[in-house]
């Protein structure tokens, strides 16, 4: 199969303008009508509905940014009541609070659709066993990936994350044809069949990874797919966006935006204005079509470029290439969103070390290794090594429990660590990707 | 309380596992002229902690915790060992009848005699039980 919704994925570009236009028009009213939030953000900026008139004058709306939804937490900026949702979906936010998504039932198709789409576009269908090694449960990967790829009628092994030696084992006994992962985590499996005297190349069906939530790069891709005897595919998106989203085609130039579900701009993170197809700049979204949660010229924080030409594989929508970078200090360990600010706002809680802090990151075989290290109070110290032991440990599980990622810390002494006048540099990324 | 004068000043020292964290801390007592009597260190992962019995205890506090360090007393007492073979078990008995738990422990073998030094979970449950199974406390006048 070629495409899995012709009429949409190979619509007329004039026909995608209008479409979009149409749906930017609906969406501006509803939310100007019922959602107090981004009623107030318009009548602060001083734009009424009125005023868009054309596509290009989505310029004119209001930025939404990741920690709006952290101040209206857990619901407040929701646009449909709790008995019009199906799902909620929970991932760690910038501080403290955690980001709450929910999801009518139009939002779940229209996301399925999505990512039944991207998977058709990759060539798996019917017949393709996709092992879902992203984790299933409040973070969107897993559930995302298995209901797309339901859709499209393949087999879905739902293996989640870890335990690795068994996902090997069920990648051979059920003929895998596809891997949905971190890539870091495709490289560590590569790395653990080896020790079992596997091939992947040579002992599985492996033939595709849909390879995403955290940055790889060119190289990475290569290394990949001449050492696995894979085709490596890019996967996009946020928890914001509803999860995993838009899938890179056989092309594997950029992946595919939806344009009748999301419309991108590449923005100038200085002046914020508009910048045309090539140029690197920060990537802001805005979904059409969402219900529960409309995400309105969304600034994700993620740098790169688009490509508004008609793709090599016939489809019209625009595609966005491999992120290159963030416009803040967001770190992603194992696929998970690391803000500093999270781990300052943890390290507040526990009187017995200091503010301070320094973050290390690196790979450890394959997998990300974060080690944090923060000063031991004075007043805290004890000449026993056992509560000392105990002190950090603590720390290890409130910073576990706060980012939903294993941290190691490590103790030092009080005004070790650098401080910092103005912006501060916390974060040590020795990671090659 | 007669007990008291058994009771001896440590000093312990968080340090970080890396080379030239205890140059810094000998060269800071160097600077002061305190003396180490005995000194142990233990070991974490990442880090340690620097044991210490000096001569002026209050002196060493204040210069280590003024260059930076994060600084502790402990109570400890020292007992006199028969430098002989069995001269330790005879003392490790003594603790264990009398249900006392040793936290950490360091030793020297002196002219004199072999010195232990004991950080116990009861300080005066551990001095009485020694006194009384006939060990030799040794007074923190003698380090001090």
């Amino acid at each position: 199969m070629k495409c899995w919704d012709p009429r949409i994925e190979e619509m007329p570009r004039e026909d995608i303008r209008r479409l979009q236009y149409r749906l930017l028009k609906t969406l501006v009213y509803r939310l100007y009508s019922f959602s107090p939030f981004y009623h107030d953000r318009m009548r602060e900026e001083g734009v009424h509905p009125d005023d868009i008139r054309a596509l290009s004058d989505i310029r004119k709306l209001p930025f939404m940014v990741k920690s709006d939804l952290r101040d209206n937490y857990p619901d407040k900026i929701f646009v449909a009541g709790q008995e019009d949702l199906v799902r909620y979906h929970v991932s760690s936010g910038t501080t403290g609070k955690p980001t709450v998504v929910g999801y009518t039932q139009n939002d779940l198709n229209n996301w399925t659709a999505s990512l039944a789409r991207g998977l058709v576009s990759c060539g798996l269908g019917r017949g393709d066993v996709l092992q879902v090694s992203y984790g299933y449960g409040l973070f969107t990967g897993g559930l995302g990936l298995h209901y797309g790829a339901e859709r499209i009628g393949a087999t879905v092994l739902p293996t989640s994350v870890g335990n690795t030696e068994r996902q090997i084992e069920l990648m051979q006994d059920l003929h895998t044809t596809a891997i949905a992962c971190t890539p870091s985590y495709l490289l560590h499996i590569g790395e653990v069949a080896e020790k079992m005297g596997v091939s992947i190349r040579d002992d599985t069906s492996l033939r595709i990874g849909i390879l995403g939530a955290e940055p790889w790069s060119d190289n990475m891709k290569t290394r990949i797919e001449e050492w696995l005897g894979i085709r490596a595919y890019d996967i996009y998106g946020t928890s914001e966006l509803s999860g995993p989203m838009f899938c890179e085609c056989t092309e594997q130039n950029g992946f595919h935006v939806w344009a009748d579900l999301a419309y991108v701009e590449i923005l100038d993170p200085e002046t914020g204005e508009q910048l045309p197809p090539g140029e690197q700049g920060e990537m802001v979204i805005t979904m059409l079509q969402k219900e529960a949660l409309p995400m309105i010229r969304f600034r994700i924080g993620d740098v790169t470029s688009y490509d508004d030409e008609v793709c090599g594989c016939g489809r019209t929508h625009p595609r966005v290439h491999r992120i290159s970078g963030r416009v803040d200090d967001m770190l992603i360990i194992r696929g998970i969103n690391v803000f500093p600010s999270q781990i300052e706002y943890t390290l507040m809680t526990v009187p017995e070390v200091g503010q301070h802090f320094m973050i290390e990151v690196d790979r450890k075989g394959a997998l990300d290794d974060m080690l944090v290290k923060v000063e031991v109070r004075r007043e805290a110290f004890s000449d026993k090594i056992t509560d000392l032991m105990a002190i950090r440990r603590n720390v290890e599980h409130r910073l576990r429990n706060a980012l939903n990622v294993a941290v190691n810390v490590e103790l030092v002494e009080p005004g070790s660590l650098p401080r910092f006048e103005g912006k501060a540099k916390r974060v040590i990324d020795k990671r090659k990707i | 309380m007669e007990q008291k004068k058994y009771v001896i000043r440590q000093i312990s020292v968080f340090s970080e596992n890396k080379p030239g964290r205890l140059a810094a801390i000998a060269k800071a007592l160097q600077e002061e002229e305190i003396n180490i009597l005995a000194f142990s260190i233990a070991e974490a992962d990442g880090f340690g902690v620097v044991r210490a019995l000096v001569d002026k205890p209050k002196k060493a506090y204040e210069k280590l915790s003024g260059i930076g360090f994060n600084v502790a007393f402990t109570d400890v007492i020292a007992v006199q060992m028969k430098d002989i073979p069995g001269g330790l078990y005879e003392i490790a008995r003594i603790l264990g009848e009398g249900k006392i738990n040793i936290e950490y422990s360091y030793a020297y073998s002196g002219k004199e005699a072999a010195v232990l030094i004991l950080r116990v979970d009861n300080v005066e449950a551990a001095i009485s039980a020694i006194r009384n199974g006939g060990g030799t406390l040794l007074e923190s006048s003698m380090f001090q």
